[in-house]
């Protein structure tokens, strides 16, 4: 099971282990991630589940749909390189041990 | 808050105190997890009557039914997270009434919880076709629970013929995912419009020209009289007389907030139970969330169905339990996806509001709202960053110029600035 790290917003950190497969929103759901309100259970209607990747991962990830990306720009917290949904990404072992940062609203 | 701060129910519940959370819907889960994090370190107890651990509903009449979604994802917390946060979580349980002196409920099976707070979270429950009308008959369905899914998704065959009594937002999202599935689609609803207490004209007529594009046939300003078919529905006479051919019916005729146990033990129930703007009942110890809540504020009692309502009115409540003292400030917004159609509504618009259309460049577009000159509500479909920057503007009572708003040309990072 790959290891997720989230760092928060208050700078600490929270390594969780993720089941592949599950989203990246619905792991930090169930790890009570502070910051991850995933309001619309991953439906990329809410923006509140926005994290910061590394940017040598995002190729990784496959494509940002045309929703998403629009989503992103207008997020509460400022757009970064690394910006992501967390709702559309699966978990894999190509997370595993990356830092997800979850941006100060 | 109106308490007096020397009010028993006023202090802050410690360690040796217990919370009650009936219901464990989205609301009441998040009441828990909230007072966790907000310090609580008493006794939690979660009670819901369904036999599932808290899960997501709004994907239930999507991308569950759709089968896109596993069983095991619409799970809101892995099994070991009510260990780790010390929930006792008792599904499949009833509560059968509420000991207002003695500060207690009683289970269906008579066992006797007592509480320093309780929180109501008990949601809403689908609304069911009259007997009258419904006869008793197999293939009627309506879409509440993952268990109302569970039935009805073996019901939905390709080529077969769904009717949907109601044009709301569960039932269009279920003649969508239908059609999706081959099967024909009647909805009939008794307004001249869908959505028609839930969207304005503008968005209901979007979405209802959408649907007939797709196959959806809509039967506008009718009612069904009586479902036709021996034991199992075969179809629908129409008050018109109009006979519709169905195998399968799904009723999305509304919710109806769940209040039959706050009633019975004696409190006010208008729309919902009652609470005032902080989430605090008539009974000062006992505190309402979610769907089943009917907020006091100040333009008005507020009572919503939606995700966001829930996880706000349960955060609101726990923080005030803690000791907030803060005032309910709702931020209503809601989605739904029909089809290729993402519709995302923030504000509450009203019939008589001053609709302007933003045309997009693609299919998107969205509809602001103004009431007395001010801007209330957006609408956008397809149209995520319209919706955003709408909703951005409305959370700090900005109002954008109308003209700006109508202007294709004008780029939408102009209105983020406005006044």
């Amino acid at each position: 099971m790959p290891t997720i790290r989230f760092l928060l917003a208050d700078g600490a950190e929270l390594a969780v282990e993720a089941e592949s497969g599950r989203t990246l929103m619905e792991t930090a759901l169930e790890n009570s991630v502070p910051g991850i309100i995933a309001e619309c259970n991953g439906s990329a209607a809410c923006a509140t589940c926005h994290v910061v990747l590394p940017e040598d991962i995002m190729s990784a990830l496959g494509p940002i749909s045309e929703h998403e990306n629009d989503m992103l720009d207008f997020a509460e917290a400022p757009r970064e390189p690394g910006s992501r949904l967390s709702c559309q990404i699966r978990v894999s072992d190509a997370l595993d041990n990356v830092s997800v940062r979850i941006p100060a609203a | 808050m109106s308490l007096d701060a020397d009010h028993p129910a006023a202090a802050i519940p410690g360690n040796e105190s217990s919370i009650l959370i009936v219901g464990a819907g989205q609301a009441g889960l998040f009441t828990a997890e909230k007072l966790r994090a907000n310090g609580f370190a008493g006794s939690l107890t979660l009670i819901g009557d369904e036999p599932d651990a808290p899960y997501q509903r709004p994907p239930l009449s999507k991308a569950y039914l759709l089968g896109e979604l596993e069983r095991d994802r619409l799970k809101l917390k892995a099994e070991d997270w009510y260990a780790k946060n010390r929930i006792a979580l008792r599904l499949g349980t009833r509560v059968a009434s509420i000991d207002r002196a003695r500060q207690c409920v009683c289970l269906a099976d008579g066992t006797m919880l007592a509480y320093d707070r309780l929180v109501l979270a008990t949601g809403a429950t689908a609304r069911k076709l009259p007997q009258a009308i419904s006869r008793g008959l197999a293939g009627i369905f309506t879409i509440r629970t993952l268990a109302d899914i569970d039935a009805l998704r073996p019901a939905l065959e390709t080529n077969g013929k769904l009717l949907v009594v109601g044009g709301g937002y569960i039932g269009l999202e279920i003649a969508a995912v239908a059609r999706g599935l081959g099967m024909t689609v009647d909805v009939v609803e008794a307004s001249d419009r869908p959505l028609a207490r839930v969207a304005s004209a503008e968005t209901a007529r979007a979405v209802e020209d959408l649907h007939r594009s797709r196959g959806v046939t809509f039967h506008l300003g009718k009612a069904v009289s009586e479902l036709l078919g021996a034991d199992r529905v075969t179809g629908a006479r129409l008050g018109d007389g109009t006979i519709i051919a169905a195998d399968v019916v799904v009723a999305g005729i509304g919710g109806m907030p769940q209040t039959t146990l706050a009633a019975e033990a004696g409190f006010a129930i208008d729309n919902g139970i009652a609470a005032d703007a902080y989430g605090r009942t008539g009974d000062p110890f006992i505190w309402a969330a979610g769907d089943c809540a009917n907020f006091s504020l100040p333009g008005g009692g507020l009572r919503m169905e939606s995700v966001g309502n829930a996880i706000d009115s349960a955060d609101l409540v726990a923080r005030n339990i803690m000791g907030a003292r803060q005032p309910y400030k709702p931020k209503p917004w809601f989605w739904s996806d029909q089809f290729d159609l993402k519709l995302q509504i923030a504000g509450l618009s009203r019939p008589g509001d001053t609709v302007v259309v933003r045309q997009g460049a693609g299919s998107g577009r969205s509809h602001w709202y103004y009431r007395e000159g001010q801007f209330v509500a957006v609408d956008g479909l397809n149209a995520p960053r319209d919706y955003l920057i709408g909703k951005r503007l409305l959370a700090v009572s900005a109002s954008p110029d109308p003209a700006q708003v109508a202007d294709p040309v004008l780029a939408l990072e102009a209105l983020a600035s406005s006044k």
